[in-house]
This record gives C-alpha cells, sequence and structure tokens, in this order.
C-alpha cells in the first residue's frame, strides 16, 4: 500500500507533526479509490437478482389482475399503433397484453401512476376490451402511510372492489357503505386520498389507453419467444 | 488504550448503561421512522449492527494511517461504503423488506451513534475492543428499535411480527403506527428507562456501601 510507505515515518513520536497536503490528499484518494471498488463490486454482485426480482413482480402483477393468463408480451404506443416489443426495459408508453394457453387473446395490463399521499403511486390493472370490464388491480410501488394509506394494497375488501368493475363512465371513490351506482368505489376508512389516488389513477390510464387499444378482433398476436429463436437459426 | 476495562465490560455497556438510544438519546431518525413494525425495527437493527461494526472495525484497525485533519471524511467514506453494501444486499435478498424501509436504509450513513462510536471510541482503541464495543453498541440499539416497534405494532395494528395477537373485536390504535405514536412510545419508554435507572440506584444506595458503587458507575459513564 502506498499510504503505509508515507506514514512510517509518522511515529508516534513524530505524530505532533502536522502532515503534509499530499498525504492528506493521498489518504483521502485510496479511502475513495477502494470504496469505489467495494460499491462497483456488490453493485456488479447483486445487479442481476435484483433486476431479476423487479421483473418477477411485475410478471406477477400481470398474472394476478389479468386471470386465466399463461403468456404475456409488451406492447409499446409507435406511430398511432401498439407494436410487440421484446426488449428488458419498461416505460410509461408500454402495456401488456395476455393471452391464455392457447395463445389466444384475453386482455391488457395497464400500468398508470400519480402523485400518492407521500410518493408516486404506481399501478397496474387488468383490462377486458370485449366488455369493458377492469379485473382487477395491483399496486407496484407506493410509500403510503403504514397501516392507513397501504390498506390500498392489503385491505382484501378494497382490492376485490376492483374485480370485474365495469368501466362504462368514470369510476368514483365514495364514503364506506355510500355505495349506490356501480361505477363506485368503497373508499377506505382513514385513507380516503389514497382510495382517491386509485381510482384517479384507473381514470386517467383508462382515458390515456382506450383509444390507443386495437380494435377488437385485431389485437397483435402473440409472438412466442421460442418461435424467434426458431426462425434466427 | 483501556486496557484495564475488560472487553466483555466494552460490550455490556451499550446494552443498558450507556444504551445509545435510551441513554445517549441517538440515532433518533431511524427510531422513530422506521419503527411502526417490529420487523421493519428488525431489520434496520441488522442493517446498522453491520454497519457499525465493520466501520468500527476498520476505523480501529487503522486509525494510525488516518490523519486526523480528514478523519471525519475519512469515517463517513468507510461508513457509507458499508451502507451501500447492505441497500444492495437487502434489495437483492429481501426486497419486499427494502421496500418499507425506503430512504432509511441510506440514511444510516447520517446516523449520529454510528459516527458517534468511530470518534468517541473506534479511534482512540484497540481492534478487540473497537468491535466489542460497536457490537454491545449496536445490540442495544436493536434493543431500543425493537421494543419501540414491538410497542407499536402491537397497540397500533394489534400484532406482533404480523401475527395477530388479539380478536378480532380489538380496535388498533392507529396513531401509534403514525407519527405522533413513535414520539409517544419513545417518551414513555425514556420515562419508564429513567424511573427504572433510578430505582436501582436508589436500591444500590439503600443496600451497601453505597458512595463507592454510585462513584463507580458514574465513573464509567
Amino acid at each position: 500500500m502506498n499510504t503505509a510507505n508515507i506514514t512510517s515515518s509518522t511515529h508516534p513520536s513524530a505524530q505532533n507533526q502536522e502532515p503534509g497536503s499530499s498525504r492528506l490528499v493521498i489518504s483521502m484518494a485510496v479511502a475513495g479509490f477502494i470504496s469505489g471498488v467495494i460499491i462497483i463490486a456488490i453493485y456488479m454482485l447483486t445487479f442481476d437478482t435484483i433486476k431479476e426480482n423487479k421483473a418477477r413482480e411485475l410478471r406477477e402483477a400481470v398474472f394476478r389482475v389479468l386471470p386465466d393468463v399463461s403468456h404475456m408480451q409488451k406492447l409499446h404506443f409507435v406511430d398511432n399503433k401498439m407494436v410487440v416489443v421484446k426488449s428488458d426495459g419498461m416505460d410509461d408508453e408500454m402495456i401488456f397484453a395476455g393471452y391464455d394457453k392457447d395463445a389466444k387473446f384475453i386482455g391488457y395490463a395497464i400500468q398508470g401512476k400519480a402523485p400518492g399521499f407521500q410518493d408516486t403511486v404506481h399501478i397496474l390493472y387488468g383490462y377486458l376490451s370485449s366488455n369493458s370490464n377492469i379485473t382487477g388491480m395491483a399496486v407496484l410501488e407506493s410509500r403510503e402511510t403504514p397501516g392507513l394509506g397501504d390498506k390500498i394494497f392489503k385491505d382484501m375488501d378494497f382490492v376485490s372492489e376492483f374485480i370485474n368493475l365495469p368501466m362504462h363512465k368514470d369510476i368514483k371513490a365514495v364514503k364506506k357503505g355510500t355505495k349506490t351506482q356501480e361505477n363506485e368505489i368503497d373508499a377506505i376508512t382513514g385513507a380516503t386520498i389514497s382510495s382517491k389516488i386509485v381510482v384517479k389513477i384507473i381514470n386517467q390510464a383508462f382515458k390515456k389507453w382506450s383509444p390507443r387499444l386495437p380494435q377488437q378482433g385485431s389485437e397483435p398476436a402473440l409472438e412466442l419467444s421460442e418461435v424467434k429463436v426458431v426462425k434466427e437459426s | 488504550m483501556a486496557t484495564d476495562v475488560s472487553a466483555y465490560e466494552e460490550m455490556i455497556k451499550g446494552l443498558w448503561r450507556d444504551n445509545p438510544v435510551f441513554v445517549q438519546v441517538l440515532g433518533m431518525c431511524p427510531m422513530l421512522a422506521v419503527t411502526n413494525s417490529a420487523i421493519n425495527a428488525v431489520v434496520m437493527g441488522l442493517a446498522t449492527f453491520f454497519v457499525l461494526v465493520t466501520s468500527s472495525f476498520l476505523v480501529s484497525s487503522f486509525k494510525q494511517w488516518i490523519p486526523k485533519q480528514v478523519r471525519i471524511s475519512l469515517y463517513v467514506i468507510i461508513i457509507a461504503t458499508f451502507v451501500t453494501v447492505v441497500d444492495y444486499s437487502l434489495l437483492a435478498m429481501l426486497p419486499a423488506i427494502h421496500k418499507e424501509l425506503g430512504a432509511f436504509i441510506p440514511l444510516i450513513v447520517a446516523n449520529c451513534m454510528i459516527l458517534g462510536r468511530q470518534e468517541a471510541f473506534a479511534s482512540k482503541h484497540g481492534v478487540k475492543y473497537a468491535v466489542m464495543d460497536a457490537v454491545g453498541m449496536s445490540a442495544g440499539f436493536m434493543i431500543a428499535l425493537f421494543s419501540l416497534g414491538a410497542v407499536r405494532e402491537i397497540l397500533g395494528v394489534g400484532a406482533l411480527f404480523g401475527v395477530d395477537l388479539f380478536s378480532a373485536n380489538f380496535e388498533p390504535w392507529v396513531i401509534m403506527i403514525l407519527p405522533p405514536g413513535g414520539f409517544l412510545t419513545l417518551g414513555l419508554l425514556l420515562l419508564f428507562f429513567n424511573w427504572f435507572t433510578e430505582r436501582r440506584r436508589q436500591f444500590l444506595i439503600k443496600v451497601a456501601d453505597v458512595d463507592k458503587i454510585a462513584v463507580g458507575v458514574k465513573d464509567n459513564g
């Protein structure tokens, strides 16, 4: 180590001497370098696992909000049409299409986000274009108050209100127990703001995506990755 | 060098007599922020344990080579490196818990208890004592975090480690898992701790040879 040579002169007896500025700089630089190497090492070691975790979480969420789905692929909205993408990345202009085991199209899983009570709330919901029903809702990311706002994904009564919810007009969150219309959602007591945010995100995403979705019957066919591999070889 | 004090003593003092939370009142930010459930408190305690022990080990091993003019920055570099290691490891191994703890894992860098131990102890003592001191201090911190987290979760949710304790009739005190509940619980725990310490002191005075013990306790603190 470089510093060892330099510091060997600073024997306890010489400790009162002021160290030269080069020594200060070198010790900071060496520490910074070692720290950098360690941080990069741990980043590279965990990168694959972290990426895998995130992908698995997203995949599980899609399977949760869309019933009976066994295959899925990503659709990207470019040049006014939906195209199938195979890349790993995910952005706001992408949704998922779900297919059953015979590769028949079932529905879409659409994501949306909006500022929540504390941080951005990120939601995924399943949507059947055949009857305009929402089939389920999952919260991908949120930092709502533990014990109150986090009920938007922990309170199963609330989550199940988004199963088979007809989406003919905007949905609305109302005080718990006062739901009378089919487009109304019973909000969570003590977490009205978080409940309203969920509803708002779904309304916004619905408005954004409805005109973009392809005509019924002309949904993009499932492009199995296996098929692709065969073609390439 | 603290050769006259046993290593065991260095470790045990962090648990009770110099408990970083109840006596030194350090590290309040994670203390109040992440103790809304027992499991969060325990994971935060473990993360702090790892960072404090490894940092104290390094600081005391390299203390001859750390120029005192730049020591604070070097301590922070060492602490920040280990915090990053913890952050990525948790993200890879326990993503659900990492999500709950959120910003408070990176904030371990700024936990004054950790920097305080480097400055006050590890930089002045041998490796063995520094590690013992770090183990004791972080164990004391963990005990404090856990007692706060357990009280808040039991009263605020009616559960411990996610297991329901009461019948469905139990009405959770929601305030306990919100920030005010943290302050309330911490205040009451501090009150209890001080009351108990005072009682113990009175008892020792009454029982026996009195002033010596009282002075002895003071000296080490």
